[in-house]
């Protein structure tokens, strides 16, 4: 292992990097543009490097690094992946570059604000993949609200002041309560360190209202049913950049935050009640599926999916603790947890391409409503190309990655209760329905406005964006072998963890 | 009788004292173009003050004449950032005070005797000291707040701060009366003493809610909270920047003293005063904040809000609990010099940019001082990494620290409230339009603009490196 911080320069980099774009000012667009894009990669390149050294073989921690920050409270400047994080990491730095690609001549309104904005927000979501320290994720956990809320009601469309507070109150009404909860775990504890956390014994009142404290601070991120509603607004207002961060990172950073504080550190409140999770997550699935068929702007309709689609991933977490308690081997409920895992890196890529190709169409015709386009294929035959294979892989098709996760969450659900597959795998039908319905809607049939015959395809740019979000979605769908492995021990250790009771 | 080593226990205050009679004669004899030579007189008077302070300090804790005057770290800290948060002011309020023709030299060394009253409080060991301070620093208030003779907001706001503070004053002596009935002494060691041998226990309760009343009339904790807004936004904003920050020091020293250092034996009565006086402080004080339309106003409910937390951190009645209270008074005069700062680096004469409209539009304006002011905002609402944040994070655990998780988790909702209305100032700085017909031009004032954008940046380099802070902090209470 390498004797670099690297992570605290995966960490650092963008925030540096973000001070010579807010410099370049804004009579130097071009420039701001320019070492936005820089850092980006360089900071996808430190995350290939750290991709390179990781040892997958392994579940524990690694690249760790610890520093007393606040002596006082035992808290540390702690730092360490493991394979759940690395897919994380690089799936947020692969996607900040392609933001930053997508906003290149979109954003035409203090461009070195935006650019930084991003970088920022980039530093602070891989700080909460990489901290150790429950203080650290903390503050990189609440941090992340401030660019995201600047991004959304600065460059954010008619009624973004309205989501963006909106977005912000509830995310905070949600964590402040896991921060009480996180005190109180140090409290009995004597420090912030994850690892100890996760290795405290907890009585059964305590791990319950610890894990309520941790389920509201994380379903409110993920979302789920019933606090999901801050999601529609602030995906339909955000500029194209925004929402694409918003759908495909920090939904994530929900799934991740149970998988390092619910699960590990209330594993038998979360066994008692994972009854209403799972309960969750199917009406997530079926209701908010149905919801999404009858949006008639694209942002809402991708918004509502993209709730359908993270419901799948509560699912195949807490379809575990049913599987554990038939058949305690943990095979079948590694891979739930698995499939979870790829759901999520799945929809990260699928639901930003997804708002890529919306943003593509809104900024020719100034319009998200589906009854102003009509027969794109056309005027816009490539752009048609990857909004249809989007489509295919939002609506679950073999091949894409949106059909690894679903099929491992259901397969999973499967051995648990068939009921529970069952209605799981309504998504296909009804993921299908409203996904093609939008595609046919948009895509197919003839041109019959006049603005849309006047639609350019897309620019070399656009389709670099959109090129690169396929890729990644192909690449998965019919290879995710590399991805799984990368997370298997990871995975195994946790599900481990996860069969023994702390009371 | 008192001899040369008392005099010599009390040298910063003597020396202020003197300096301050030096700077009042010449302030009567300089020319309209020497007063710059008095400002900056002014500071170099305060640095040695603080020096005066940490070399006291370095011989160690001692106490003069007879115990009512102490020297300990505790004072230390307080007087330290006492004077820090005053030179900030004198800064801050330069341009201010020269714009609008205020009575320029009035206006530092009422400033300085009330910075006077903030040491000798903060340094009292004994109720009389503790009076003798706390009325040195209002009635330098009353007057700093009808320094603006011409304004009749600011007539009214200072006739209501000294109707409100007298009577509050005089519970307190009240309150006073009857803890030395009880208990036969002043002498705040000896009170402690005293406590578990009297046999007039309901006596000495009785006092002690007077004294609490005075406490919270001081802090401007709800229900004793109403001179506060009208107090913050009747004075001229130069003083509202003293008033919202150095005196929330001395009303911490001053509950220390009294509370944690003369009656701890009486924690269980207290407590749950201070448990309500922080609930109806954060209720009220978020509350109200939401429907202010004026900037000062919105600060002034926001400083209630903020006491209720400090309470919280008070209220636990440990060590941790008092060096939390101190922590966070720090943090909030830091955090309030910055928001009361910015209107002043917007504000010239004739235009007192001192509505939430004001700062409309300001990031295309000025997008430096919109981004201190967000910064400054951010932290008010206790949003990591900002300073604000850990002083929130802190007082919550001290709470729970002494098993009061509901209030703190009353705590936690009243901040999701709270954040709506500096959200609020955020939004109308970066996502309005600025108004053709104002137009808004941050100050030149090259001091102003340094010390302001270094208060607020400290907000966020103490989010990340407060540790030292919170050790000073502990250490005055002996526990780290």
């Amino acid at each position: 292992m390498s004797s670099w911080p690297l992570l605290s320069l995966l960490v650092w980099l963008p925030i540096v990097g973000a001070l010579p774009v807010l410099l370049a000012g804004a009579r130097r667009p071009r420039a701001a543009r320019w070492i936005a894009l820089l850092v980006s990669l360089a900071t996808f390149a430190v995350s290939l490097l750290m991709l390179h050294g990781f040892n997958a073989d392994s579940g524990a921690m690694q690249f760790t690094e610890s520093h007393v920050w606040i002596a006082a409270l035992n808290a540390h400047y702690a730092l360490g992946v493991d394979g759940i994080s690395v897919a994380l990491i690089l799936l947020t730095t692969f996607t900040t570059i392609l933001v930053i690609v997508g906003a290149w001549e979109v954003i035409q309104d203090k461009v070195h604000q935006y650019m930084a904005a991003m970088l920022v927000l980039e530093a602070l979501m891989l700080g909460v993949f990489c901290a150790l320290d429950a203080l650290l994720f903390y503050v990189f956990f609440e941090a992340m609200l401030i660019p995201m809320f600047i991004i959304i009601g600065v460059w954010g469309g008619p009624r973004r002041v309205y989501a963006t507070i909106k977005f912000f109150i509830y995310t905070f009404l949600g964590s402040i309560f896991m921060l009480i909860g996180l005190i109180y775990l140090y409290l009995k504890a004597g420090t912030f360190d994850i690892a100890t956390l996760q290795a405290l014994h907890l009585t059964l009142p305590e791990q319950t209202w610890l894990f309520f404290a941790f389920l509201l601070a994380f379903a409110v991120k993920v979302p789920m049913v019933p606090v999901h509603t801050w999601l529609p607004d602030a995906h339909v207002e955000a500029p194209t950049g925004g929402s694409v961060v918003l759908a495909a990172v920090m939904l994530k950073i929900g799934g991740y935050g149970f998988i390092r504080f619910s699960l590990p550190i209330t594993p038998d409140a979360a066994s008692h009640y994972a009854w209403l999770v799972i309960a969750l997550s199917l009406i997530a699935v079926v209701y908010i599926g149905y919801v999404a068929l009858v949006q008639e702007d694209m942002k809402k309709l991708v918004a509502y999916s993209s709730i359908a689609h993270m419901g799948f991933v509560t699912l195949g977490l807490f379809i575990v603790f049913a599987l554990l308690r038939s058949s305690p081997d943990g095979v079948m409920a590694g891979l739930g947890m698995q499939g979870a895992m790829v759901q999520m890196i799945s929809h990260g890529f699928v639901s930003g391409a997804m708002f890529t190709c919306i943003g593509v169409m809104y900024d020719r015709l100034h319009t998200r409503q589906i009854k102003d386009y009509g027969g794109l294929v056309n005027v816009m035959p490539w752009f048609a190309v990857f909004m249809v294979f989007f489509g295919m892989a939002n609506a679950g098709l073999p091949g894409t990655s949106g059909f690894v996760g679903e099929f491992m969450v259901i397969l999973a659900s499967f051995a648990a209760d068939p009921w529970i597959a069952l209605v799981a795998a309504f998504t296909l039908i009804i993921g299908a329905a409203y996904t093609l319905w939008l595609v046919k809607r948009v895509v197919w049939g003839e041109v019959t406005r006049p603005q849309v015959a006047a639609m350019k395809d897309i620019n070399a740019r656009e389709a670099f964006v959109l090129g690169a979000f396929a890729l990644a979605v192909l690449a998965l769908g019919v290879w995710p072998e590399p991805l799984v492995h990368l997370m298997n021990a990871s995975v195994t250790g946790l599900v481990q963890k996860l069969a023994l009771s702390k009371v | 009788m008192p001899n040369f080593n008392d005099i010599l226990t009390l040298l910063p205050e003597a020396y202020l004292t003197g300096a301050i009679c030096v700077l009042l004669l010449l302030d009567a004899f300089v020319s309209e173009r020497q007063r710059a030579a008095v400002h900056w007189l002014t500071l170099l008077v305060l640095g040695i003050t603080a020096l005066l302070v940490i070399s006291g300090q370095m011989q160690g804790t001692a106490s003069a004449f007879g115990g009512m005057y102490l020297r300990d770290p505790l004072a230390e800290i307080l007087k330290l950032a006492a004077i820090a948060v005053t030179a900030i002011v004198f800064l801050l309020a330069r341009p201010y005070i020269e714009d609008r023709r205020i009575a320029f030299g009035e206006f530092h060394t009422l400033t300085l005797f009330a910075l006077l009253g903030v040491m000798l409080l903060v340094s009292a060991g004994s109720l009389i000291m503790v009076y003798l301070g706390l009325e040195l620093l209002t009635l330098s208030s009353y007057a700093l707040v009808a320094l603006n003779r011409d304004s009749p907001l600011s007539s009214e706001a200072a006739i209501k701060y000294f109707v409100l503070g007298a009577l509050s004053s005089g519970l307190l002596l009240y309150g006073m009366s009857m803890i030395y009935g009880a208990t036969g002494t002043l002498d705040l060691n000896a009170i402690r003493m005293m406590v578990p041998m009297t046999p007039h226990h309901g006596l000495l309760v009785f006092g002690l809610v007077f004294l609490i009343v005075g406490i919270a009339f001081k802090f401007g904790a709800a229900p004793f909270h109403m001179w506060l807004p009208d107090v913050y936004e009747g004075s001229p904003t130069a003083v509202t920047v003293f008033i919202g920050s150095a005196p929330k020091l001395a009303a911490v020293g001053m509950a220390l003293r009294l509370l944690d250092m003369g009656l701890p034996e009486l924690l269980r009565d207290w407590q749950p005063m201070l448990a309500v006086l922080a609930v109806l402080s954060l209720a009220i004080g978020s509350l109200l904040a939401i429907v202010q339309t004026s900037l000062k106003r919105m600060l002034a409910y926001s400083t209630i809000a903020h006491m209720g937390y400090l309470f919280l951190g008070l209220s636990a009645g440990t060590a941790f609990g008092n060096a939390v209270a101190v922590f966070y008074a720090i943090a909030y005069a830091l955090m309030a010099t910055a928001a009361f700062g910015i209107i002043l680096a917007l504000s010239r004469a004739g235009f007192e940019a001192d509505q939430i409209d004001d700062l409309k539009g300001l990031n295309q304006r000025s997008p430096w001082f919109a981004g201190l002011m967000a910064i400054t905002m951010f932290s008010l609402a206790g949003v990591p990494p900002l300073f604000g944040f850990f002083a929130k994070l802190l007082v919550l655990q001290a709470a729970i620290n002494a098993g009061m998780l509901w209030l703190a988790l009353v705590g936690a909702v009243f901040a999701i409230i709270g954040l709506y209305y500096y959200l609020r100032v955020v939004k109308v700085m970066y996502f309005d339009r600025p108004d053709a017909d104002r137009v808004l031009a941050a100050s030149s004032n090259l001091p102003l603009r340094w010390v302001l954008s270094v208060n607020a940046l400290a907000l966020l380099v103490l989010g990340v490196l407060w540790g030292p802070l919170f050790d000073w902090c502990l250490r005055a209470f002996a526990v780290a």
